[in-house]
């Protein structure tokens, strides 16, 4: 199996295969996710929409797919399979403090981690597996094992995989991989 | 009147978290959902909750709320209507 691309996303910085390609002052999650997605120039309004931790996986695939061509890749055979260790436990404390006056719709559908791994697949159409783990600490061998299962057995040609964490004091990183065989 | 559009332009922005628009961009009469701001099922539920908590205002009748969040302007006659 081989790695595509990384991305990387945390502490202020931005990574492309272990290089830096964005820096920013802001370091705290709502404003630096917001920065990367004006200076990529990422077009989706639904981006603003999302939890902070549906904003992380997405600007994280967002660049790992970024002048890849998956034109030739049936949306069944493209899988997304991440990990993380807090859940949706930041979106679920915001939720928990609109439930005394008027509970936020919009708050309540992003009160599970695995809605993240459904905007990815609603914005590129892709329609293979998707599972999201919830692990004490990413546990890279056995999400890359994983996904070495899914394109050995032919259930998958190419997948984005890895660690999108947001935890309740706002501290965020996002580890993505694409791989295929 | 045009207060009452001006408010309901800045929260829909706000509640609804439309951050790439400013208030002069949302015309009174472009329809909300579909073909016009684009907006949702959960953003409807979004408006629903609005007018019930900044507006005190309740839709009674689920059949009539596509008509009444057909727009900004639908929105605020509807808001008039239950003030008059």
């Amino acid at each position: 199996m081989k790695i595509i691309r990384e991305i990387a996303v945390g502490g202020g910085e931005v990574l492309i295969n272990g290089a830096v390609d964005f820096t920013s002052d802001s370091k705290e999650h709502h404003q630096f996710l917001k920065r990367i997605y004006r200076h990529y120039g990422i077009d989706y309004p639904k981006f603003f929409k999302m939890s902070p931790l549906s904003k992380l996986g997405f600007l994280a695939s967002e660049l790992l797919l970024a002048g890849i061509d998956l034109s030739e890749t049936a949306p069944g055979r493209v899988s997304v399979v991440v990990a993380n260790s807090s859940s949706s436990l930041h979106t679920d404390q915001i939720y928990q403090g609109t439930i005394d006056s008027k509970p936020s719709p919009a708050i309540f559908v992003y009160t599970l981690p695995n809605i993240l791994v459904g905007e990815i697949c609603i914005r590129h159409g892709f329609k293979g597996e998707g599972i999201f783990f919830v692990q004490r600490e990413f546990e890279k061998d056995f999400i890359f094992g994983y996904v070495e299962s899914l394109l050995k057995a032919g259930q998958s040609e190419i997948s984005l995989a890895g660690w999108v964490e947001l935890d309740i004091n706002g501290v965020y990183l996002a580890d993505l991989y694409l791989l295929k065989l | 009147m045009n207060g009452l559009i001006e408010k309901l332009k800045a929260d829909l922005i706000k509640q609804l978290n439309l951050e790439d628009l400013e208030p002069g961009d949302i015309e009174p009469a472009v329809p909300l959902f579909g073909e016009g701001l684009g907006l949702d099922s959960i953003d409807a539920l979004e408006i629903i909750v609005l007018l019930e908590k900044e507006y005190d205002i309740k839709i009674e009748d689920p059949r009539e709320g596509k008509e009444i969040m057909y727009s900004i302007q639908t929105l605020a006659d509807f808001i008039e209507s239950r003030r008059a």
